[in-house]
Formats: C-alpha cells, structure tokens, sequence
C-alpha cells in the first residue's frame, strides 16, 4: 500500500462497532467494566477511530483486561506502571490515539507515583480509572479508595483509614488539565464524559464508579437506588443534560469547568457523587509537545551531529 | 599563635635552574589532588588532553569524594585526577602513583593510607598551611611532613598559593593552573599545547578569564622550570595506530556517543551515580539531532517508558546504576516477555543496597543475567574498554531489534569516569537502526509467530494496519492471547530460550591473550582487561605459560570457550565482585562461594575454575594480578 492507498482507505472505511469488538470478556455478569467497555466501543466507532492506530494500555487488574476486548492495538503490562508505559508510546507515537484503563489498586496504590507524575507531564491520553474501591482481581482486598470501614480480607473487621480521594488528588497536582467523573450505572453520561475526555487534548482522567458485584455487591446502592444522590454537572461549556437523564436526575448543578476552586469543592463530596466534567483547562501544554526537538531526523542529521561531538573530543 | 610553628625552617625547593638533565622514562603516574572544588579534576583531566595530543598513551582516573563537598582537608576527601602517562598504548590506571600534586596534607594522607603512592614517590605539596595561623592546622601539616619525610617521600613544599597571589585575585581556584603548568613542565610538554587546552576549556567564558589561567599556567612553568631539580621526558608512541585520528573521552561519554551512533532517538532515566554523567551529556547533545532524554520520576517509570516507547517506535534505552537497575527488574521482565527489543545499560558501582556511590564493582553480573522472576533470558554484554562502551552500545541496539530481546550492557564506574584516547569513529549508515515498520501486516500473519529453530517472531508495531493484538504480560499464545492452554506455556518458555541459542551461534570465539596452550588460563570480563593483559603480558615476558581471555558477551557465552580452557593445566577468573577466599576458617569446597564468571564457566563447562577477586572500590592494578597468578602458578607444576 502506498501513501494515497492509505489516504483512500481511511476515507473509505466506516467502522462497525464490531470493528472495534474482539473476544468475549470474562468478567463477572453486572460488572461494571462491561459498561465501559460499550461507553468506549461506541466512542470508537462514532469517532471512526482507525483501530491499527488506537491504543489502550493497563496495568494488572480485572479492569485491566480491558484491550484484550478491543480490536485495536493494546498493552496489558504489570501491575501499576500503565501510565508511563502510555507516556512512553505517546511520547514515540504522537500520531497514535492513546487510551489508559487502570483500576484503583494500580492507579492509586501501586502506581501512586507514577500517576502524580502523569498529571504533571500532561500528555495527550485519555485515562479511565476503574474505580470499584476493592481490589478484584486478587479477590477482595482493600483498596486506597475502600470506604473507611470496609470488610475485606486483609481487613475483616473493616479498613481503617479514610479513602484517598482521586479527584481532589489529581485536582490538587500542577499541570491538571481535564477531571471528570462517571458512573458505570448511567450510560447516557458515562458515554458524554468519555466523550468530553477524548476530545481534551491533555491528560484527560475521569475517574469512574464501578460496580463489583462479586466482591462489594451492595456498596454502590445507596447511589443506585435514590436518584437524588447522584448531582450531574452542566454547563454551556460542559455537558448538557438531555431531556432523558434530567426527567431522572433532578439533582443537577451548574458548574463552569475552568473553576479549579469549585471543582476541588464539588469533588470533595460524598454523600452525594458528582457526574460530569469537574475541570477543564486547554491551554495547559503537553509534555510531548514541549519535547519536540524540530529537528528533522535524517542520516545526514544524527552525522553531523555525531561528527560534531567528536570534533570537541578530537585529541 | 605557637613561636615554635612559625620558626620550623621551611624547607623550600632549592634554587636549582639550569643544572638538571632531562630523565627519559617509559611511563609516569601522576596525581593531582584537592579538596573538592579546587579544581584538581580539572588540572588532571587537561593535562590528560595535552598528553595525548603531544602522542602519549593516557589513561586517566577521577579520584572522587563519596560526599559532594566534605569538609576541607579532610583525609577521606580527596578530589582529583590521576593520569598514567606512556610510550605505548595504555589501557588501565596501573599500579601505584609516581609523582602527586596536593594542595593539602590531609587528602595526601588518605592516599597514603589507601596505599595508592608509590614508595619513596615524589610530592608537591601545598606549603602554605606550614604557617597557617590556625596551631591544629599548622601542627598536622608539619607532622604530616615530617612523616613522609622519614617514610622515604621525595617532598617538594611549593608555595603555590603564593606565588598565585602574586597574579590574581583569588589564588584559592586558579592554582590548578599553575600547577598544570608545573607538571607541563616537569614531563616537558609543550606549553602551547596547554595554552589551547585552556581557550578550549573556557571557550565559552570571557576572554578575560582564559587570559588569566594562562598566566597562571605560565607561572607555573617558569616557577617548576627556576626551582625544581628534576624533569622527564616521556616519548610518545610511534605507531601507526598513534598516526590515527584520535578522540579522548570517559566511559560514559563513550556510551552516550554510542546511543546517539546507533540511531536510538529515546533515552529514559532516573538520576543516579555513576550512571547519569552519560545523561546529563546525552541531556546536552541528543536534541540536535532529534534524539530525548527523559527524566521519569522514578527507575521503574524509566523503564516502563522506555519499554512504551520500545514498543510504538525503535529500540530505546535506558540508563541506571545498581539500585535503578535493582527497581526495573519487573518491567525488564515485562520487555523479556513481551519480547520488546530494550538496551538497558547497568553502569555497575559497589553494592548491595546503596553500597559505594562512586566505586567501581563488577557486582551485578549475575542479576543481569538472571533477574526478574521466572525464566526471563536476555543478552548481557560487557564492554572493555571505553571505545568498547562506544560500539557495545550500537551492537545492543542492533540485537535489542535483530531478537526483539533486552540486552542489557554492563560497565562500571572505573570505565565511567575514566578516559582513554581511541581511534575516532566513522560514521557507518548501518549503525542506525531502521525505520520501523508501518506497512500492512499480511493476512493470517501472527504477533508472535516463533520459528519452530530459533524462536524468533517478527514484531507487529502499532500503525501497521491488520497487526491489532493486545501485547500482554500473561503467558500468552501465537496470536498473543492469554494462554489458559498448558501446553503454551511450554512453547512460549522454549520460543524466547531459543532466541539466545540463535544469537550465541552467531558469535565468534572469543581470542586467546597469548598462546593457546599453557600452565594458567586468566579469565576476565569488562573493565579489568586492561590491567588483566597488562599483568599477562609482563609474565609471558618473564618466560610464564600464562595466557588470558576476556568475555565480552556474558549471555549467551559464546562458542567455543570450552576448547580454550582445554589447552590449559589450570584456569581462573579475575572479577572485582565478591569470592570467598579458601583461606578463611570455615570455608571449603562445600560451601565456598565462588565470583561470578567463576560460577558460570564453571557450571558450563564442569571444569575445575578457581577465582580470585577484589572489592576495594577500585580497579584492580596488574601488579596485584601479577602477583595474584604468580601465587597461582606456584602450584602449577610445568
Ligand atoms: C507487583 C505486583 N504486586 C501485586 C500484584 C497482584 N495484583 C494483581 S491485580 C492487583 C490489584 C487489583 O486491584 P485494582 O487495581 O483495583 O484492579 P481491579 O481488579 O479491581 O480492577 C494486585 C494486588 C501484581 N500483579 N503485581
Ligand atoms: S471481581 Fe469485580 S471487578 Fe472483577 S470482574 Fe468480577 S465484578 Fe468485575
Ligand atoms: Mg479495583
């Protein structure tokens, strides 16, 4: 194929969801990553992404398993270090689109830093954390997002500390370009804020309330069952609530994405659980951007160049 | 104040101009030595440069304090240079110092104690402090003195702050000009050569300061020329090699040069000594033609970086010490399993844990051969020599992607900081690795397709239309499925082994030092070649059946090696990494650990191999290697 195939090739093709869909995922029935995974599905095919040039990367993790369902390239690699191993792809590959799926151990816990760290480089990813506030894959151990009290196994007479927040965390770390929130049980928005957080060029981190029916069945009910408890967020410069979700949700607030302040207030709520886009800044700069070296590299380049080090070692 | 202080006769250089014969010698060691920011380094590392282009063999030493700035004139502090100067090709530090410049008694006496001089070795020694006004200053300068006088030193007090003081404001920093200057001098290297060494210094400073240092070093000459008694003259060498163009750099300058050659454009690391010199360079230059550093926020991000960029794009590397390379052992696994080509490069210090920052081990041998849990094989080459560092680097690359393998690179911080004049480069268009491959991937092609030989899959690189799979660090198929099946396991374990089979049977033998039979085979890897042939070389000259034989590919071992061991009655190692001596009380055969070639060529080949190795901190010098096989030759009956 050569360079004009290719051009026609992509005009030509429209995507099926099909295109994007690939094995059938093993996790349990009502799992909330079934949700994400058609949130992000139909983001795909409605964005007509080129599957040989989408890439989701995760750690390890229930949640992680998450491109093995994808029919684009991905990467499962180890517990905790998705996000640099993302960072380092985007950093080769600006022209590809780059996904992260990482769950609440691997983000929060075992990849604490390296999540900090991504907020502050800013790279153009799109990072959905799976938050099901357990730890799933390894059956049923405390998570740094477990409820205080929560009974697990390493905590059988309930944790004992108070959950890390994730979004007045990632609100509170410089360079933070776009936050949100979602919930796996509300599909309309979940798909409106996966949405929202393609388009942000930035690091783009919606954290998103999972169910795990397997190990904490009842622990998201409270949300689930009184409608009043979940807030959606809207904005001319946000999210608007169609007719759908606001004759169900009547719990709504209007809440200006560049407000930095507001957003760490919202975020910190929780008896009730915000949905929307908490913050948004374009203007911050991404880290792969600002190490564009605008050199050409060519043999005769990395030539003179190599020669023109040696000319200062000559002896 | 003491009266008794300021009356000591001070015993001053005698007025000797004009009576002395220039003494021709085959090679010098020379030290210069300071507390830390006085410049000594850079005294030493200039002279290095002027020797080399006057057609000397160098080789220099950084002598560097454990602490960044420990308190002045104090015993463990000493910062400096050490250059062993020649008539012939020079490959390692030598044996111990001949001559040393110290701007203070007390770094002398930590080298003393470390026995690094000479016996009866001459020293030019700061004299200021004779009459420093503080009594303990003064009083442990004199003691000092006065005990290396008795010890047989050739003590030389030379006021060379002084005579600074008559030229510049601050004396303190430009005294490590005057005494470039004295040594230029003293081993009759042309001043000019110096002069151009400063301007290229300070190039990119004011012309006032180049102006100042060299009247400093102009001092310094006429000083040594009027006061001092002795000079020598070292020829340099006329070969052909010397004829060739040359380039002088540190080990880790060599590999930073080696990643930019090789057409690498990513590097990812963690600061940490003695590897991040070669990153703060690579800092410096790699942009110009188009190449990053990342500096990630720790060693395992470093790693997963590279890992993520290795993956999308071309082979990267990443750069580490002992405890980064302890911190990405996960992630190598990763790459091994995923079988992303990686170059990882280990610049080796004293372990374990933090151990010695700044010292030269050879301790991670067998962590980089079998880290990361599971069977986990990559590549593990060590260079040499400092050119070596250069070419291993665009060699790893060339394997990291021939294999899709981890290779990973070992050198020390004895190559890192120390620098050796080699033939200049040239440029090959095949030292850069290749586009990568963007192209359709055929149908029915597979993400890992192992030839059912040598293991080897191509790689499916994100971009290539029809190569979507997910890569994954579960055991996984040909089609990079998770592998539930039992028998997968078993094929992916054998497909990655195999690779290094493939890899070992296009290697060559590794050459004999010497004659292909004889009474003791010296095996070595890394940064003690130099010393290891330099100690060979002066018993063959004795007459000694002793041959040796360094190891640059570590995994896998080369062919071959099994034939060279067989022409000899006995073999041993030479490693700085740890070895139980067979001496010590409770040690024998059943449980004496063995260094770490040791450990491998023995467990290969079930040849009977003895070691012998150091943990000093410092390269092994070929007098203590000569001394080492001649114990061992003792009992070697001819
Ligand atoms: C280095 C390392 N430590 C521990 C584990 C075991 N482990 C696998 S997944 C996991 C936690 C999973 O929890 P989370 O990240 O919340 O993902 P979930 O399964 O809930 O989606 C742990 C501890 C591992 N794979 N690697
Ligand atoms: S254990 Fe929980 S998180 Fe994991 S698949 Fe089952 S429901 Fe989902
Ligand atoms: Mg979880």
């Amino acid at each position: 194929m050569n360079a004009t195939d290719c051009l026609l090739h992509m005009y030509d093709e429209q995507h099926d969801l099909e295109d994007y869909q690939s094995g059938v995922p093993r996790w349990c029935t009502g799992c909330g990553d079934s949700a994400i995974l058609a949130a992000v599905q139909r983001l795909c095919r409605d964005e007509d992404l080129r599957p040989e040039k989408t890439v989701f990367v995760s750690g390890i993790g229930c949640s992680s398993r998450f491109p093995h369902y994808m029919k684009t390239y991905g990467f499962h690699g180890i517990h905790g270090r998705a996000l640099p191993v993302a960072e380092g792809v985007k950093m080769a590959r600006p022209d590809l689109t780059v996904f992260v799926n990482t769950g609440d151990g691997d983000c929060c816990s075992i990849g604490a830093a390296h999540w900090i760290h991504a907020i502050r480089y800013n790279m153009n990813l799109t990072v959905f954390l799976h938050d099901n506030q357990i730890y799933g894959l390894t059956k049923k151990q405390a998570s740094p997002t477990s409820p205080r009290g929560t009974k697990s196994n390493t905590t059988p007479r309930g944790s004992y500390l108070d959950p890390i927040n994730p979004l007045t965390t990632t609100l509170g770390v410089a360079n933070v370009s776009f936050v949100a929130q979602a919930v796996d049980w509300i599909p309309e928005s979940l798909f409106e804020i996966v949405k929202a957080a393609y388009h942000h060029k930035g690091f783009s981190f919606v954290r998103i309330l999972q169910r795990c029916p397997e190990w904490l069945p009842t622990s998201l009910d409270p949300w689930m069952q009184d409608p009043n408890k979940v807030q959606l967020l809207h904005h001319e410069d946000g999210l608007q609530l169609s007719a759908g979700l606001s004759a169900v949700y009547k719990n709504q607030l209007q809440h200006d994405p560049s407000d930095i302040n507001r957003a760490r207030e919202i975020s910190a709520h929780e008896d009730v659980v915000p949905v929307g886009i908490l913050y948004r800044n374009p203007n911050v700069p991404c880290y792969e951007d600002t190490r564009q070296t605008g050199v050409l590299r060519t043999n005769e380049t990395i030539r003179k160049g190599f020669e023109a080090e040696l000319d200062k070692y000559a002896a | 104040m003491n009266e008794m202080t300021i009356q000591t006769p001070v015993r001053k250089a005698a007025k000797v101009a004009g009576s002395k014969a220039v003494v021709t010698l085959k090679e010098h060691i020379v030290e210069i030595i300071s507390d830390s920011g006085e410049g000594a380094q850079r005294c030493g590392q200039s002279l290095g440069s002027i020797a080399a282009r006057m057609g000397n063999g160098i080789w220099t030493t950084e002598i560097i304090p454990a602490e960044i700035r420990p308190p002045a004139r104090s015993v463990a502090g000493a910062s400096g240079n050490r250059i062993r100067i020649g008539s012939s090709y020079i490959t390692n530090g030598g044996d111990e110092t001949d001559l040393v410049v110290a701007f203070n008694e007390q770094v002398l006496l930590g080298r003393v104690r470390d026995r690094e001089l000479k016996s009866g070795c001459i020293i030019l020694l700061e004299s200021m402090w004779r009459k420093h006004q503080d009594l303990n200053v003064s009083m442990s300068y004199i003691e000092t003195h006065d005990r290396l006088v008795a010890a047989g030193y050739k003590v030389y007090e030379i006021p060379m702050e002084q005579e600074c003081r008559l030229l510049v404001s601050d004396a303190r920093r430009g005294k490590n000009m005057f005494a470039l200057g004295m040594l230029c001098h003293i081993y009759s290297l042309e001043l000019q050569l110096a002069r151009d060494q400063i301007a290229l210094t300070f190039g990119k400073k004011a012309q006032s300061i180049i102006d100042s240092n060299v009247v400093l070093l102009e001092a310094g000459h006429k000083w040594a020329q009027a006061n001092l008694d002795f000079s020598y003259r070292i020829p340099s060498i006329h070969s052909a090699q010397a004829a060739e163009a040359q380039i002088v750099t540190n080990g880790n300058i060599a590999l930073a040069l080696g990643v930019m050659a090789s057409g690498m454009e990513l590097c990812s690391m963690y600061p940490i000594t003695p590897a991040t010199s070669a990153s703060h360079y690579l800092s410096e230059v790699f942009e110009k033609v188009g190449g990053i550093v990342h500096q990630a926020e720790d060693e395992i991000a470093a790693c997963a970086f590279a890992i993520g960029a290795s993956y999308a794009s071309k082979c990267t590397v990443t750069i580490t010490s002992g405890p980064g390379y302890s911190l990405k052992q996960e992630a190598i696994g990763l790459a091994v399993m995923g079988e992303i080509p990686l170059v990882v490069v280990n610049v080796m210090r004293g372990g374990p844990s933090t151990g010695q920052p700044t010292k030269a081990e050879q301790g991670d041998l067998m962590t980089a051969i079998f880290g990361s849990h599971g069977d986990a094989p990559k590549v593990v080459m060590a260079p040499a020599t400092i050119e070596d560092c250069f070419y291993s680097i665009i060699t790893a690359r060339k394997i990291a992607e021939t294999f899709n393998m981890v290779v990973v690179v070992l050198t020390d911080a004895g190559l890192a900081t120390s620098q050796q004049p080699f033939a200049r480069p040239k440029f090959n268009e095949a030292w850069l690795a290749p586009p990568f491959d963007q192209s359709p991937v055929p149908k029915g092609a597979k993400p890992y397709d192992w030839d059912p030989v040598t293991g080897l899959a191509r790689r499916f690189i994100p971009g290539q239309p029809g190569g979507m799979h997910t890569l994954t660090g579960l055991a996984h198929d040909r089609l990079s499925h998770v592998a539930y099946d039992a028998d997968v396991n078993q094929e992916s374990l054998r497909a990655r082994s195999l690779k290094l089979a493939a890899l070992q049977r296009t290697l060559s033998p590794p050459t004999v030092f010497g004659e292909s039979a004889g009474d003791l085979l010296v095996v070595g890897w890394g940064s003690t070649k130099g010393a290891i042939e330099e100690a060979v070389a002066v018993l063959q000259a004795e007459g000694r059946k002793v041959s040796s034989m360094h190891l640059r590919f570590l995994q896998p071992l080369p062919p071959g090696i099994k034939e060279v061991l067989a022409g000899f009655k006995k073999v041993m190692t030479i490693e700085t990494n740890w070895s139980d001596s067979p001496d010590e009380e409770i040690i024998d055969e059943s449980n004496r650990r063995y260094s770490s070639v040791a450990i491998l060529l023995r467990s290969r080949y079930l040849v009977d191999i003895d070691c012998w190795s150091e943990v000093k901190g410092q390269p092994i010098k070929p007098g203590t290697i000569r001394r080492v096989l001649l114990a061992k030759l003792k009992g070697v009956k001819s």
